[in-house]
């Protein structure tokens, strides 16, 4: 059975794709630094603080998440994932969405025209019903499907 | 052009128009859609230089220094000479194996791009890489009340509480493009509204707390909220002076990094806090009292990242952020009267003391301090010790520290000053956070 949420659209676009969920802070920097040397094409999470996405391969996912945390550089670590083609294919947030995050997704899309669908305020009710490895869907104007 | 929320003056919307060229579109279009992302109504003109985070030429996020090449091509420059942050290598002071070189020249690969690109966009000066860019010596110093564009978060918290001006915690690359721009967005620290306390925090030890630990316990309990913190006073006096500019400088380092405290106020002490005392505070304002015991709780919550708890450490950092002059000469004099205790003339762990290019070169015209300090064991550099942990043949090595913030993203083990003298003297681990 499928449940729908809705959030406010920081930047707006339809996706579907598989979820990665982290019910902490999504630390950007040491999330991809090991991807950001390796330059494959896959985005093997390297956050060892992290419990819920350690290991994980984040590329082309759909990361659900409370807001991003960690050193201010964060926003230029996920434009430059974005570019290499191993950032994620959007970005939904339980609480408002923090700086480091919207600097990340508003550089992609001005500066390397590169969408990364974002939502946030989705409420900790989204959070606590997602699951690592579901089906979501996401509407332009911040609906969130997930299946 | 795409349809703004903002409210945008006729030159704004000329930019958004493309009429002032494709890459000012670009930078004005980033500002607003980031203002937007926060609900700012409009953009406010900045008063000072930026200051930049964003200071190693990391290998891998080579986006950014095309998105540089894009700006200095287009003949863009900040509105007024801008610092950022420590460089990440210094082989001359900071000592390296052959393999730890052979990985920082791979990490940082674009350091020397980087450098003439920041030459490029109106940086200050090759000395203005540092935290600490509002010492006197660097001088990067705001007024009261002047608003900004800066993203290093300690220097963000100092330049809100200390010096009053009035910043948000920008992000990094954002806070360059507000710099091109002379514009910020208004919204959180840069408001009234925004700068006022949600929560009020008690200090009732029977001491003056560590500035690291008491910074730390705040962080970790108002996490991004504005705290108003009350007996402060009793031990540093009123007022600001040197001794508790450098308290204030640790103390809020802390609470940015192990929270993510932009501005905090100290009752008779902050210059906010000294006009508006208490109606600072929100009506329905929460507290949180500090006292000897909850030093000590916090202290024991440190995780010790070390596989084996009692080796004897590779090095010692201290001066993140960086040290101010002041500092400089009270490391020395207390390592010298601890080695003197002991009997001894050198320390036994390499040590590492960290400060701005600038204070370096204030500090060396002092020759005899300078010798006394190479004397010792002791080690001046310009680099981040952060940066250093980044490499990760250094993060396996057992370091030691008095910064709560190297802590927090880094393996380094945190110690308390006394402990860091003991252990640099003895060459023995004991005491500090993970110790039970």
């Amino acid at each position: 059975m499928s449940r729908t949420f809705k959030g406010r659209v920081v930047i707006g676009g339809n996706v579907t794709g598989e979820s990665v969920v982290t019910h902490q802070g999504f630390n950007v920097l040491a999330s991809y630094l090991k991807a950001l040397g390796e330059r494959s094409n896959t985005a093997i999470c390297s956050d060892q603080n992290n419990k819920d996405i350690f290991g994980k391969d984040l590329a082309g996912k759909i990361i659900c998440l409370p807001q991003t945390i960690g050193s201010t550089t964060g926003g230029m670590i996920l434009q430059s994932v974005a570019n290499l083609g191993i950032g994620p294919k959007a970005m939904l947030f339980s609480e408002h969405i923090d700086s480091l995050a919207a600097a990340g997704i508003i550089l992609c899309e001005v500066w390397n025209q590169k969408t990364i669908v974002t939502i946030d305020q989705l409420g900790s009710e989204f959070l606590d019903y997602v699951k690592t490895g579901q089906q979501i869907e996401v509407k332009e104007y911040g609906t969130v499907i997930v299946m | 052009m795409r349809q703004y929320k903002m409210e945008l003056s006729d030159e704004e919307k000329e930019i958004l128009e493309g009429k002032h060229g494709e890459v000012m579109r670009k930078i004005l279009e980033s500002v607003v859609l980031y203002g937007e992302a926060f609900e700012a109504k409009r953009l406010i003109p900045i008063d000072g230089p930026v200051h930049l985070v964003t200071s190693f030429g990391l290998s891998g996020i080579e986006t950014v220094f095309d998105m540089m090449d894009e700006l200095i091509e287009a003949g863009v420059k900040a509105k007024a000479p801008f610092t950022v942050d420590p460089r990440p290598m210094d082989f001359e002071n900071v000592e390296c194996s052959d393999v730890q070189k052979k990985i920082f020249s791979v990490l940082y690969s674009n350091q020397a791009r980087y450098e003439e690109q920041l030459r490029k966009l109106g940086l200050k000066n090759d000395n203005a890489f540092t935290c600490t860019c509002y010492m006197p010596q660097v001088g990067n110093v705001p007024k009261r009340g002047q608003v900004l564009s800066w993203a290093e978060s300690s220097a963000v918290v100092y330049a809100n509480s200390v010096i009053g001006a009035r910043t948000n915690r920008t992000s990094g690359i954002i806070e360059l493009l507000c710099g091109i721009l002379g514009k910020v967005p208004e919204f959180g620290l840069v408001t009234d509204e925004g700068r006022r306390a949600k929560w009020l925090v008690e200090v009732k030890t029977s001491k003056l707390p560590n500035a690291q630990v008491l910074g730390s316990a705040i962080g970790m309990k108002v996490v991004e909220d504005v705290p108003y913190i009350v007996g402060l006073d009793k031990f540093l006096g009123k007022g600001l002076n040197s001794t508790t500019e450098d308290y204030l400088k640790d103390m809020g380092a802390a609470s940015a990094s192990n929270g993510a405290v932009g501005l905090y106020h100290v009752e008779n002490i902050t210059p906010e806090a000294i006009e508006q005392g208490r109606d600072l505070l929100v009506k329905d304002y929460k507290t949180y009292m500090i006292d000897d015991e909850e030093i000590e709780r916090v202290i024991k919550s440190y995780p010790v990242l070390w596989k084996d708890l009692n080796a004897k450490p590779a090095k010692c950092f201290i001066g993140c952020p960086h040290l101010s002059k002041n500092q400089i000469y009270e490391w020395i004099e207390k390592v010298s009267h601890r080695l003197a205790k002991a009997g001894k003339d050198k320390v036994e762990i390499d040590t590492v003391l960290c400060a701005a290019p600038d204070v370096i070169s204030d500090f060396k015209t002092d020759e005899e301090a300078y010798q006394k300090l190479i004397d010792m064991g002791l080690h001046l550099t310009y680099i981040c010790p952060l940066m250093y942990m980044s490499n990760p043949e250094c993060s396996k090595q057992p370091i030691i520290t008095n910064s709560n913030k190297l802590r927090t993203y880094s393996t380094a083990r945190f110690f308390l000053d006394d402990e860091v003298l003991d252990i640099i003297v003895t060459g023995i681990v004991q005491g500090g956070a993970g110790d039970e």
